[in-house]
């Protein structure tokens, strides 16, 4: 398979070369010419008004695998001290929706300690099996043994979609699982599709800091794995009524397990882990100082929400970086993020552009937070917080 | 100790911009840099020497021009760099990148471990690491904010999560993926940068590495990327105006309205 450029079409007006994402494009002899760093991904056709490059060849790629063997959706369903991840109950929505449109099955694949007896509860919000890996070996995540369990389960079983969240665990250990597969894997993904006759998956994802979209499929691998981010997908609606098994699978240690963990330190407390907020108030060095920032929380608590930040008030020192949102930090998409005191560099953006409803707080009308906040008030943050705090109050009753 | 840390070449993706009309990227006059996690690995990599001795190689997979990356960790005080760079390496996904990586990386001798920044901020897909350790047959722990110890082939580090952070301990050799707080980066000395001037950089091609050429760029690759387009555009805005007290109940009243609160 290739791009080319049609020669006797070119107009050599040069809309190809910017807007090739990977450089690969360059002018020779009045024409646009495609260099070998070209990816295959398209960006050029899509630029080009004249219908001046096309894809060619979809040359017969010698199947690594019998594709038509992998059957089934699975979903990694992430626990946490045996309660169940929400970005798990978003998976299940999803992966039932891809199974229904395949006709197969959603399998779920639940690893930790005494778990066994929410084993049930995946099947109510929708899968047809759970693998059950219930050990006191798995007590703690661990890359090792995590990955050994879900890649002897695909081994054996097979399937055609592997999905996870897109938390600290599922984007650590679901690569090693796809290394030792052979597979592809897509980081972080918002859309998915299935292709319901050839069963590729379209998967679709932000990439160079959310400025861009990129969708990917796997055409000659399998199983196709993706994670997913928190809070995209609908989370799948509970249904006790409904039946399905529960496969008990016995965690044998092969291979070593070379890390262990120590000791696990909870930091957020009581608060909300910001990925699986509804509501979000940030605040940032407008805040001018930790002692406003009871103003933050008490705010989150009225609306239920979580508090977070931006990169600039943390390096502050006024809030840990497991609250921080942003290219280094955490990547939210609540229904509603309140940015106080926040200016709106793109690196703060690319972590919260997603959010349903932004309302910003600035005093200064050119931030460039306003221009992509849903609802701007120009103010002082230090003012406009206890009057909203007030009001949201009053509503609340 | 023998270190091991893998950078990338990137475009300061805080520059890209979209055009509007066109709907495509803006490249024009955008820089390369390191990643910016990389700095942090490279970092840390300089201090453990600092501490333990022995020597820190920078490996880099990229075209040609990728070579400008390693000569600035040199800079840093980098020891040794080794460029990757072959046309068949051309269109790698995270997969035929870290196995290119591994197959590097078994090139250079004995080493006790390999760090890699969290994430590429290009690809943001954080993958590269786990995959490559796998590859090695090493153990892999990710987003490491401080590492507590080494000794007697063992190591103890401080691994972020989600909600907090876990102590682990891990047998060497291992990869480690760093995140921001474990340090702050060092400027180039000026030594280290007449170092870097005079440097030639070693470049190993696919054959150097004994790679099976199947495995390798756009074809050993199991992704492909089908389709990139501009995201949607946010909806409607609307900066309000009035006095602070006006200006909230607007938004409380919308709020409330979408069901919002
Ligand atoms: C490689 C790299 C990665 C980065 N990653 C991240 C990241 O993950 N997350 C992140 O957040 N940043 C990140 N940054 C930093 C980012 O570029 C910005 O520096 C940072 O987001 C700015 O934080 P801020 O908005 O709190 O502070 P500032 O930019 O200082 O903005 C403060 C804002 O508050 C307003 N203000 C001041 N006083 C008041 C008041 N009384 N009432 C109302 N408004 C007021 C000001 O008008 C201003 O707009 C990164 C930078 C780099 C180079
Ligand atoms: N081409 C490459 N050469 C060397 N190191 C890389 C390369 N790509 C990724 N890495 C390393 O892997 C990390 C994660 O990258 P990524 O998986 O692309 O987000 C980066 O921070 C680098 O340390």
């Amino acid at each position: 398979m290739s791009v080319q450029v049609i020669s006797n079409t070119c107009t050599g007006c040069e809309t190809c070369v910017s807007a090739c994402p990977f450089g690969a494009i360059e002018m020779r002899g009045g024409k646009a010419f495609i260099t070998e760093s070209c990816t295959l991904c398209g960006a050029c056709i899509e630029a080009c008004e004249f219908k001046a490059i096309e894809r060619t060849g979809e040359e017969a790629v010698a199947a690594a695998k019998d594709l038509s063997a992998f059957k089934g959706v699975w979903v990694f369903a992430e626990q946490h001290k045996g309660g169940i991840s929400s970005v798990t109950l978003e998976l299940l929505g999803e992966g039932r929706k891809l199974a229904d449109k395949r006709q197969t099955k959603l399998s779920a694949v639940f690893i930790g300690q005494d778990i066994k007896n929410r084993a049930k509860d995946l099947i109510a919000h929708g899968a047809d099996v759970v693998y059950l890996a219930d050990d006191p070996a798995l007590k703690d995540f661990n890359d090792d043994s995590y990955s050994a369990v879900l890649t002897t389960l695909a081994t054996l079983h097979k399937p055609e979609i592997i999905l996870a969240g897109a938390t600290a665990i599922g984007r650590s250990f679901i690569p090693k699982v796809a290394a030792k597969l052979y597979t592809g894997l897509t980081a972080d993904c918002t859309v998915l599709d299935i292709d319901p006759e050839t069963g590729n998956l379209h998967q679709t994802r932000p990439a160079f800091g959310g400025n861009i979209m990129a969708t990917i499929v796997s055409p000659n691998h399998r199983p196709q794995m993706a994670t997913v981010r928190h809070k995209v997908m609908k989370p799948a609606p509970r249904n006790d009524a409904r039946t399905g098994e529960i496969i008990e699978v016995k965690f044998t240690q092969t291979g070593d397990v070379r890390t262990k963990v120590i000791k696990t330190v909870e930091e957020l407390g009581e608060t909300v882990n910001i990925c699986e907020a509804n509501i979000i108030v940030a605040g940032g060095r407008g805040m001018g100082g930790v002692k406003n920032f009871h103003l933050l929380e008490e705010l989150a608590k009225v609306l239920g929400g979580a508090v977070a930040a931006t990169r600039g008030a943390v390096d502050e020192g006024w809030i840990p970086y497991s609250h921080q949102v942003g290219q280094t930090g955490k990547t939210v998409c609540p229904k509603l993020y309140i940015a106080c005191g926040i200016s709106g560099a793109i690196q703060h953006v690319a972590g919260m552009q997603s959010s349903d409803v932004i309302v910003a707080i600035n005093k200064d009308p050119d931030a460039p937070i306003f221009s992509v906040a849903t609802y701007g008030i120009v103010g002082d943050v230090l003012e406009v917080l206890p009057v909203m705090i007030k009001k949201f109050k009053e509503i609340r009753g | 100790m023998n270190i091991i840390v893998l950078v990338k070449q990137v475009p300061d993706t805080s520059e890209v911009k979209i055009n509007r009309e066109t709907n495509t990227l803006i490249r024009d006059g955008v820089p390369s840099i390191i990643n910016p996690f990389d700095m942090f690995a490279i970092e840390e990599a300089l201090r453990l020497r600092e501490q333990h001795g022995g020597k820190v190689t920078a490996v880099t997979m990229g075209p040609p021009q990728a070579a400008d990356a390693l000569k600035e960790t040199v800079a840093m005080g980098v020891d040794e760099v080794v460029l990757l760079s072959d046309r068949a390496f051309a269109g790698a996904d995270t997969w035929a990148t870290s196995y290119t990586l591994a197959q590097g990386i078994k090139k250079l001798g004995a080493y006790d471990l390999v760090i890699a920044g969290k994430q590429a901020i290009d690809g943001d897909t954080a993958q590269v690491g786990p995959e490559t350790a796998d590859m090695l047959g090493i153990p892999f722990i990710a987003y490491i904010k401080k590492i507590e110890a080494i000794a007697g082939g063992k190591m103890t580090v401080e691994r972020m999560m989600d909600d907090g952070y876990d102590v682990v301990e891990s047998s060497l050799p291992a990869l480690i993926t760093v995140v921001k707080e474990i340090n702050q980066p060092r400027l180039p000395s000026l030594k280290g940068k007449m170092k870097a001037k005079n440097l030639k950089v070693t470049t190993l091609t696919a054959k150097d590495i004994n790679a099976d050429e199947n495995l390798l760029g756009l074809k050993g690759s199991p992704t492909k990327v089908v389709r990139i387009f501009p995201p949607a555009p946010r909806g409607q805005r609307e900066i309000l105006s009035g006095t602070i007290e006006q200006q909230v109940d607007q938004v409380v009243k919308k709020l409330k309205e979408q069901s919002l609160v």
